[in-house]
């Protein structure tokens, strides 16, 4: 009969077997998630537990900001309303001509026989906080699967494009900011048409990359999603230039710009509908079907691509 | 005869259920919206080294994995990113449990500081291949005041380990 040691002794496995599976686990989850971003399923999972968890954690700040407003003076909300009316008034002007210029610009566009411009409708999502993360710019929303939020719808607010949704969970959806290093939006210059892509730098500020030295461009410059993409729509604005850096011993200068809408702070946003995906041509399908093995999504390893590139 | 230091001193065994409502009020309060602080610390990782060094054989790398999940899918970082600081963290505390808890409060907190400023390096590291700078060194200010509370941590969570305080002349301690 074997001598068994006293159960005392039982103590598992030992502590760097332990820590050299656990670390291991940790790393194979980095890897697979930073390169072939395929545990979604598995981070929404997760967060059917930790959702609740969060939402109790947001309780204080909530009711904090709710009480905020409850106790907000009346006379302050009238002239809030005053204020809203007049505003209001102001713009009927614009609003009405551009809606009868949407019609005159349709007409006028069937006339030539060019596509019409998309409608853009979407829904709009409150907030809950940012990422705790300092290495991400993202921020959650709302707004879910149960709302039928997709990733890589794109998030706007009243000035401009705030970003892009990366990640929807059951109850919420993830937005990365355009300041995130990862993002990328094509865009194009109001004043000349000269279209580039800006990147985020992750300090809250934008770079606009590959344009020449050369290029007419000046600090106030307004930039304008060019709607190359395919996901954000056209025209809305995104940037404005506030510092050029043209060193001829580059080919590209270094344009540093700031985001146009609050992406640093805002409580409400809207979620755009998904654009519809554009119709190729029969001749360039079959050329787009053998690439699309290659590039499945649009998203996250196609654009972590084009910056490894530069 | 009692030793002189408050941290050695005769407590009553840990409730499991107690390291469980800690560990859940740390990731609360993690999970509080304090982005916007410089300096707030991690309160999952100062309570998870607390307990590897209180109770190695209750709380290890298993719980700190679990725990790190539970942060990477709340923060929108790559999953993996905590858990594994967090792993790091559990097994340095718990190896240095047997020398840790020899001193007093105040040279406790100094050996717990390295294994808390382990969190954000890690963290840091593990972005720095995905291609990140560091994000300044406030960033690095949160191990500092957790090291602060440390003694503060150890007197409100070792509370109901106390023993009622009825000098009995007959017993020996």
């Amino acid at each position: 009969m074997d001598q068994q040691p006293p159960p005392f002794f039982k103590r598992g496995p030992a502590p760097v077997a332990l820590l050299s599976f656990y670390v291991a686990l940790s790393l194979a989850l980095l890897v697979v998630d930073a390169r072939f971003h395929t545990l979604e399923v598995l981070r929404q999972g997760l967060s059917m537990f930790t959702h609740p968890v969060q939402s109790f954690a947001h309780l204080p700040a909530q009711l904090l900001d709710n009480a905020d407003s409850y106790f907000a003076s009346l006379a302050r909300l009238q002239e809030e309303n005053a204020q809203l009316k007049r505003a209001r008034l102001e713009n009927v002007a614009a609003l009405l001509r551009s809606q009868q210029m949407e019609v005159e610009n349709e007409r006028l566009r069937k006339l030539l026989g060019v596509r019409e411009r998309q409608q853009v409708s979407g829904q709009v999502a409150q907030i809950l906080y940012s990422a705790r993360d300092p290495y991400a710019r993202r921020i959650i929303i709302d707004k879910g699967q149960q709302n039928k939020v997709v990733a890589g719808q794109p998030v706007i607010d009243d000035a401009g494009i705030v970003g892009q949704v990366t990640r929807v969970f059951p109850f919420v959806a993830e937005v990365t900011l355009i300041t995130d290093k990862e993002q990328a939006v094509p865009v194009q210059v109001v004043r000349t048409g000269l279209r580039s892509v800006v990147f985020g730098l992750g300090d809250g500020q934008l770079e606009l990359r590959f344009v020449p030295v050369t290029a007419d461009i000046q600090n106030g410059d307004m930039l304008v999603t060019s709607g190359l993409d395919g996901i954000f729509p056209a025209g809305f604005p995104v940037a404005k230039v506030v510092h050029i850096e043209s060193d001829t011993a580059y080919s590209f200068a270094r344009i540093i710009c700031t985001p146009l809408a609050g992406v640093e702070h805002f409580s409400e946003v809207m979620v755009l509908d998904p654009r519809p995906a554009v119709v190729l041509p029969e001749e360039l399908e079959s050329e787009a079907a053998s690439k699309h093995a290659k590039a499945a999504t649009r998203s996250g390893p196609a654009k972590k691509k084009r910056l490894k590139k530069d | 005869m009692q030793t002189s230091y408050s941290s050695s001193r005769i407590l009553l065994p840990v409730r499991p259920w107690f390291i469980g409502f800690t560990l859940l009020a740390a990731l609360v309060l993690n999970y509080l919206p304090t982005v916007a602080w410089p300096g707030v610390p991690d309160w999952l990782a100062l309570v998870i080294v607390f307990w590897s060094v209180r109770e190695p054989r209750l709380v290890g790398m298993g719980l700190a994995f679990v725990f790190g999940l539970a942060m990477d899918v709340a923060d929108a970082s790559l999953l993996g990113q905590h858990a594994l600081a967090y792993v790091l963290a559990a097994y340095g505390a718990s190896s240095l449990s047997r020398r840790i808890l020899w001193f007093p409060l105040g040279q406790q907190a100094l050996q717990v500081f390295p294994l808390l400023l382990l969190v954000p390096v890690v963290q840091f590291a593990v972005w720095a291949v995905v291609g990140a700078e560091l994000p300044g060194l406030a960033y690095f200010l949160g191990p500092l005041f957790a090291t602060l509370l440390w003694p503060l941590l150890t007197f409100v969570l070792l509370l109901p380990q106390h023993q009622p305080v009825d000098h009995d002349a007959n017993r020996p301690l």
